[in-house]
């Protein structure tokens, strides 16, 4: 066992816990935010990542001992006051979900694209998605959430529903 | 035949934003694991290693020795404690079957079948004792390639299935055919090998099952297409639970393709050892686990010849399909190869002749059931991999031909020789649509000027029959399903007339929640805020059959419309009463009850829901309450069709293949949402892709499963796929009020066919006629080697 202090969401927490323990079991298990999903066993699908001091990390592939006095941001804190993000919000424009499963971990990566390349073309889009799997939308209606939401950053958040 | 109703309110046929989407984007869906049980423990399958192995004994002292294990349980103890069988829920004359254990029991038969389970404190824990669990096999040798399987000598899988024959089909008239073949002017034959695929829902499989002990009633979480069925086949086939005592969940569910149809052993065994341990126990999949005991899809190998007449007419379809169902049919595995096969080959073509034979064959691979379009994108692989090979035996643009072949408009209702009657359709606009949005004419150019230069540029069409929403009951119930395939709706009016349904279709992503309340919502004039969709929950949603074949609009969706229409003529007596006028010179609009002709006589939806629940002032001979059920039970599938075009540039240096355009034109009927509609089809069409190119199941001679996970099973990626155009025609259906038909498969079943006729047509200055699936750069390449060994 072995303490980990992780800033998750801007709140501190603390808690003993097994070696072994990934950290999408920490934030899944532990602190019960199972908006972060395990959809492979191989570090392919994307479903679990999350941001690691503003980073995008699969948290599938990292221990929870390695983020010990680290800030992790997940889905569940990415909306503000009610406000979706606008990554959030261009995704539900745009129909860039279906069954929702893959989702967060490609709602996470684009935020974390669009904070290295803000306006990025339609082949840097799909680049830069190559780490998250989606088996529903065929990335199309993803890629238009992604540019929706680019066009957005700059400009007022947009209201949740 | 009910008649065509247009859709009426601005709601329908709006692209309305999701209402579901909030609780995805922000992490508060409810995913089965996500569940958590008070007390729960979890469960760690035991898998054999082996594709084929005599289980001599289990060893479970060390792992029963772990503190926090609670128990190993075997197949004998599934067995002796009165579990059945798994069924099969498609039943075939002369079929041979091969019985199944939740847990096996004396032998296993594929790698990654269950042997034991191990039920601890924690998942970690439950992995640690499973590895203790030492089990003694005598491995025996494996049946692995169906057409191997069927040789003398080879390795039997199940004793009472001689041969490995599970079933022999056929269908259509074979003296018909064959007498067309011997009057035909061309006759072109290929071996098509249509390859193993695997569903991969991101979601992977999971379950959690807490019994009761006050009320005796068993709850499961599953990720299930059908919690009814699962509830019917599990309570009353497998465990013996009465259905009033066990109540089937399946909660945000993340995606399923026909991978989440069928009952697996894991929810039989987590379901059984949470009552019999009386703890709650829940099981969630690896991927790894994922890879191995989700049914795969299709696997099938067929020799197919097609006959032509002088003119380029199609004359005769012939077809001997070998179809590998791996080592036990799956639960509605007989029906995949046969009847939603065999029944569409005759695809958009009026073909005069067809006959197709079919042997279902055991091997010791995992079982394999539907995926995605389910025996209709192998039908439509099929066909129109050989019109194209056809069209360039005879010389003639794969248009012309196809075009010279369509069942004309005009011929609907269309009875095809395989059985099937077409509803409805009108195939050459959407092909000239297709044609145009390419600019069919300034893409050949383009093609042959970049010939010139050693370019291999390729263009393929696919034009495809989908068929949804199997029916009728009494009818299929003649062809061997052991189900009824109508849908259900109980539309629930509150006393402030707001309104529940309750719908026995399920949405894993398909997006009901939206379209079935911008279904009820129009109908009642009321907002789309004012409808809940309730569904996935046999304790709140009377019956149903669930969510395949992309039934969901036109049988789940009918059966709403259907339950509405009673509602409002429950309304109207009521408004009626109210109004001192004949329930007979009633109408109902803009959320309005009114005396027809005098508009200004009228009582609104909410006063009359609300004296319906009062019922101070309610015609004598009506109840109280404004509740109604319906159940569609459609007199026949539906018939979705369209072209989809693919334009292709293969590297002649590396066989890698570029998709560089993608046009499809489909005709799904009327359309409740465009936005949901289209997104549908991109998704199809990335699967369909993604079976042309880069998927397949492979397993080595031995049975172990060698893209046994996504470093080595290679699904699309964003960077893999174009963008898609696509665009519709209109034709509506005349076997629901709606109009509609269903858009589900429609991608996957044409974009395979679409895909491969391209590269096909890339290759083709090198003499090269066909190249099996997936088409990797690893066997494109290989082919233009042999090519250039020819030349």
């Amino acid at each position: 066992m072995s303490k980990v202090s992780i800033t998750v969401n801007g709140r501190a927490t603390a808690h003993d816990v097994e070696d072994r323990t990934l950290l999408v079991h920490y934030l899944r298990d532990t602190l019960g935010l199972t908006g972060t999903h395990v959809g492979c066993d191989t570090s392919q699908c994307g479903a679990c990542t999350v941001l690691l001091d503003g980073r995008a990390v699969k948290s599938c592939t990292l221990l929870a001992a390695q983020a010990d006095g680290s800030s992790v941001t997940t889905i569940e804190g990415l909306a503000k006051d009610g406000v979706l993000h606008a990554v959030q919000a261009g995704f539900h424009q745009e129909h860039a979900l279906q069954c929702g499963f893959c989702t967060t971990g490609m709602v996470m990566a684009t935020v974390d694209l669009l904070s290295r390349n803000p306006s990025p073309n339609e082949q840097q889009i799909r680049h830069g998605l190559e780490g998250n799997l989606c088996r529903c939308t065929g990335y199309h209606n993803i890629v238009r959430g992604v540019q929706h939401a680019a066009h957005a950053m700059g400009s007022a958040p947009v209201a949740a529903d | 035949m009910a008649t065509i109703v247009e859709p009426t309110g601005a709601l329908m046929g709006a692209s309305i934003k999701r209402q579901e989407d909030g609780k995805f984007l922000t992490g508060r869906a409810s995913f089965t694991d996500d569940i958590k049980l008070v007390g729960q423990t979890h469960a760690v399958f035991v898998r054999s290693p082996h594709a084929h192995a005599r289980i001599r004994g289990i060893d479970a002292k060390a792992a029963l020795g772990m503190p926090g294990v609670h128990a190993v349980l075997t197949g004998e103890d599934l067995k002796s404690s009165g579990v059945n069988p798994m069924p099969v829920g498609w039943l075939l004359p002369d079929i041979k079957i091969g019985e199944k254990h939740a847990l096996a029991v004396g032998t296993a038969r594929f790698v990654g079948e269950a042997v034991a389970v191990v039920v601890a404190d924690t998942p970690a824990l439950a992995r640690d004792a499973a590895d203790a669990v030492v089990v003694d096999y005598d491995v025996l040798p494996a049946a692995v390639e169906a057409v191997d399987a069927l040789e003398p000598g080879a390795p039997q899988v199940h004793a009472n299935a001689p041969g490995n024959v599970a079933f022999s089909w056929q269908i259509g008239d074979k003296a018909k055919t064959d007498s067309a073949f011997a009057g035909a002017k061309k006759v072109v034959r290929q071996r098509l090998v249509n390859q193993r695929l695997i569903a991969n829902a991101i979601e992977p499989r999971a379950s959690a099952a807490a019994f009761n002990l006050a009320n005796g009633e068993l709850t499961l979480y599953v990720t299930s297409q059908n919690p009814h069925v699962h509830r019917l086949i599990m309570g009353a086939f497998i465990l013996g639970l009465p259905e009033h005592k066990f109540r089937v969940i399946s909660p945000d569910v993340g995606g399923g393709f026909g991978s989440k149809i069928f009952v697996y052993p894991e929810e039989c065994v987590v379901a059984w050892a949470a009552k019999r341990l009386e703890r709650p126990v829940r099981w969630t999949a690896t991927r790894s686990e994922s890879f191995t005991t989700d049914a795969h899809g299709r696997d099938h190998v067929s020799d197919a010849e097609m006959a032509f007449d002088a003119d380029g007419r199609i004359i005769g379809l012939r077809v001997k399909t070998v179809a590998n169902m791996g080592s036990y049919l799956s639960l509605f595995a007989p029906c995949v190869p046969t009847y939603l096969y065999g029944t569409l080959l005759s695809g958009q073509y009026d073909i005069p002749a067809i006959h197709c034979e079919v042997t279902g064959v055991y091997t010791n691979t995992t079982p394999v059931d539907a995926y995605r379009g389910a025996g209709r994108p192998e039908a439509c692989y099929l066909i129109e991999r050989m019109v194209d090979i056809g069209a360039r035996a005879l010389g003639m643009d794969p248009v012309d031909l196809r075009r010279k072949n369509l069942v004309p408009a005009g011929s609907f209702p269309y009875q095809t020789q395989v059985a099937l009657a077409y509803d409805s359709g009108n195939y050459e606009p959407a092909l000239d649509k297709a044609l145009e949005m390419l600019d069919y004419k300034k893409a050949r150019a383009a093609q042959a000027a970049a010939r010139k230069d050693g370019r291999l540029i390729g263009i393929g069409l696919s034009a495809y029959i989908e068929a949804c929403g199997i029916a009728p009951s009494q009818v299929v119930g003649s062809l061997g399903a052991q189900a009824g395939l109508y849908e259900s709706a109980t539309v629930r009016v509150h006393p402030t007339g707001k309104v529940s349904v309750m719908t026995g279709s399920h949405s894993h992503g398909q997006g009901h929640d939206t379209t079935f309340a911008q279904l009820a919502a129009s109908e009642l004039g009321l907002g789309i805020d004012d409808v809940e969709i309730v569904h996935g929950d046999t304790g709140r949603v009377q019956f149903g059959m669930g969510s395949y074949g992309s039934r969901s609009a036109a049988v789940g969706g009918t059966a709403i419309y259907l339950a509405v229409q009673k509602v409002k003529d429950k309304g109207k007596q009521i408004a009626a009463h109210l109004l001192e006028a004949s329930p007979a010179d009633m109408d109902f609009a803009d959320g309005k009850f009114f005396v027809k002709g005098s508009p200004s006589k009228a009582k609104a939806w909410g006063e009359v829901c609300l004296a319906a629940y009062l019922a101070h002032n309610i015609p004598a001979n009506i109840e109280p309450g404004l509740e109604t059920t319906s159940f569609f039970d459609p007199g026949n599938f539906t018939f979705p069709f369209g072209t989809h075009i693919a334009v292709v540039e293969v590297d002649p240096r590396t066989g890698h293949v570029e998709l560089n355009r993608y046009v499809a034109v489909d005709d799904v009927g009327n359309v409740i949402n465009p936005m949901i509609v289209d997104g549908q089809l991109h998704g199809g069409i990335a699967q369909g892709v993604g079976q042309a190119l880069w998927e397949g199941a492979t397993y080595d001679s031995n049975g172990q499963l060698i893209t046994g996970s996504m470093i080595n099973y290679a699904l699309p990626k964003a960077e893999n796929l174009p963008s898609f155009e696509t665009a519709r025609t209109v034709t509506p259906s005349p076997v629901n009020p709606l109009g509609v038909k269903g858009a589900g498969e429609a991608g996957a079943i044409a974009a395979t066919a679409a895909v491969a006729n391209a590269v096909v047509d890339a290759l083709s200055p090198l003499g090269i006629t066909h190249v099996d699936l997936p088409l990797t750069p690893e066997r494109v390449w290989g082919a233009i080697q042999n090519a250039q060994k020819r030349s």
